[in-house]
């Protein structure tokens, strides 16, 4: 008997209850979905865990279907930037020759600065930081809303992009990669409601945390000492907690309608297009947390039994230290015993009657 | 005379397909003039007209759908942007007959105070999973952009609403 011929056949349901059932259906499946997020993992694995297939598979196609899709209007961008340059010729020539003349004695102080400072770093056997290898990519698309500001680059894991690598363009620091596929990475900028970055004051070496909002400039917080900030100080990473190397050029500090400290970013004063990613290591990531909490010489309980010969080594080592500190101690004890030494009488004066033409 | 019949394929699936080109377009990394493009949430254009244009199931399924494309496209929190555009759907659902035939400046006033739900509902989950609310400006920024796409909604429901001799 089909469906239609039972005792349901009369029942009509309305349109709008089923249309309700699926609304409820898909309330409860994203509110599944927002319970099971993953964005606040700490470590590289989790993150990377969190980074599903999905996403790098959506991001892996992404890449090329923008390319497409962005085709006209980065064409429309490269002829507004065309007619930009061509109003704006004379201008700019005026002002990039003032900013050469400017920048003329920086270069030969810059230049003198790196020798001396190279012989300071040889005369005390400075470990400094190693240099950073780099690859660099093109911003397909972005996100720019309050919510997520972040970016997708054509360099992934193929090219050795890991996720935490730091990225930055010609002017400063731009973000660090969330995620990363063979071909594409995902870029979480600095100005994203999740992202914060470990910062210094350049003029007064204070710490703080620039904490990005979804606006332009994110908030300096945390600031620490008073007086600290002024505006126009300029704001580099800190290099605290090892997600960042230190000395990365983030921007210059401002006061925020707010009343906040606020940071303009270097990386907005050209568009970010081409953007590279440095292949910094979280020294953080370095190491297993597990190795790291394991008890102290927790290896010696693991550690088999030595032989005759290393027992014969132990032993006569240990002998020999003690033989040591025996002489030591006793060198110690008849130095005790000695009586203490004499101080020499202190040249006296002569007098001054002797002292030939000298005052009556 | 043919009766012509407005399908699902007309109202749900090609506006959601323009809905998704547009919004790959929008997310170009350019800047024309200094200015990078708007990024309006356009999906809520359709979570406000469908449920007028008529109830369907298939209309709630593809919002979700729609609401995870979002994710995938600018990151985020994974069902956030899905349950906004399915709450939207649901709040105009339930209030249809009041709607229904109301002039535009009323259909309007609606669409504020949903995108204005959508948005709240946004800036919640986001401000407690972040520990940091975003920028009431930067909000602004992207609500108005999508406050400004009524037209399109307004049109949808005119072009669409009983296109189908059917519901008549």
């Amino acid at each position: 008997m089909a469906f239609r011929d039972g005792p349901f056949e009369n029942i009509k349901v309305p349109l709008a209850w089923t249309a309700a059932v699926v609304v409820v259906v898909a309330l409860v499946a994203s509110l599944l979905l927002i319970l099971g997020d993953h964005r606040d993992a700490r470590d590289a694995g989790r993150a990377q865990a969190s980074y599903s297939p999905v996403r790098a598979g959506f991001d892996s196609v992404l890449g090329p279907v923008s390319g497409v899709f962005a085709a006209p209007v980065r064409w429309a961008g490269a002829l507004s930037d065309g007619v930009k340059d061509y109003f704006f010729a004379v201008s700019e020539n005026r002002r990039l020759k003032q900013q050469l003349v400017e920048l003329q004695p920086w270069r030969d102080q810059a230049i003198a600065l790196k020798n001396v400072n190279a012989r300071y770093e040889a005369m005390l056997g400075l470990r400094t930081e190693p240099p950073v290898a780099m690859v660099t990519g093109r911003s397909i698309s972005d996100a720019r809303g309050p919510f997520v500001n972040a970016r997708l680059i054509d360099v992934g894991s193929a090219k050795g992009v890991r996720i935490g690598n730091p990225v930055i363009n010609e002017h400063g620091l731009v973000g660090r990669v969330i995620g990363s596929t063979g071909g594409f990475s995902r870029v979480l900028l600095v100005t994203d409601v999740a992202s914060r970055v470990p910062v210094l004051i350049d003029r007064t070496d204070a710490r703080a945390m620039l904490t990005g909002d979804g606006s332009g400039n994110p908030r300096l917080e945390f600031v620490r000492g008073v007086g600290a900030v002024q505006a126009g100080d300029r704001v580099l990473s800190s290099g605290d907690g090892g997600g960042f190397p230190r000395g990365v050029p983030i921007g210059v500090a401002a006061k925020g309608i707010d009343g906040s400290w606020r940071v303009k970013l270097f990386s907005d004063r050209g568009a970010i297009d081409y953007v590279r990613v440095m292949l910094f290591q979280d020294f953080g990531q370095l190491v297993s947390p597990e190795a790291l909490n394991a008890p102290p010489l927790a290896g010696l309980a693991t550690a088999p039994a030595p032989n005759a010969a290393q027992t014969a080594a132990i032993s006569d080592a240990s002998a020999r230290r003690d033989a040591t500190a025996a002489a030591t101690a006793e060198r110690v004890r008849i130095a005790n015993a000695a009586p203490p030494p004499v101080p020499a009488p202190a040249p006296t004066p002569a007098p001054a009657a002797a002292q030939p033409g000298a005052p009556e | 005379m043919t009766v012509r019949i407005v399908g699902p394929m007309s109202w749900i699936v090609y506006p959601a397909l323009t809905v998704i080109a547009v919004q790959l377009l929008l997310a170009t990394p350019v800047q024309l003039f200094g200015l990078s493009l708007p990024e309006p949430v356009l999906p809520l254009v359709l979570a406000f007209a469908w449920p007028l244009v008529r109830p369907s199931m298939l209309a709630p399924a593809v919002l979700f759908g729609l609401g995870l494309f979002l994710y995938l496209l600018w990151g985020g929190i994974p069902g956030v942007w899905a349950m906004g555009l399915v709450v939207v759907y649901g709040v105009v659902l339930a209030s249809r007959t009041l709607l229904a035939g109301q002039e535009t400046s009323i259909l309007f006033v609606w669409y504020s105070g949903c995108v204005l739900l959508a948005f709240s509902l946004t800036y919640l989950i986001f401000s407690i999973s972040a520990g940091n609310a975003p920028s009431i400006l930067a909000l602004l920024g992207q609500l108005i952009p999508t406050l400004l796409l009524f037209p399109i909604a307004n049109w949808m429901i005119e072009r669409f609403d009983d296109g189908d001799t059917r519901f008549r």
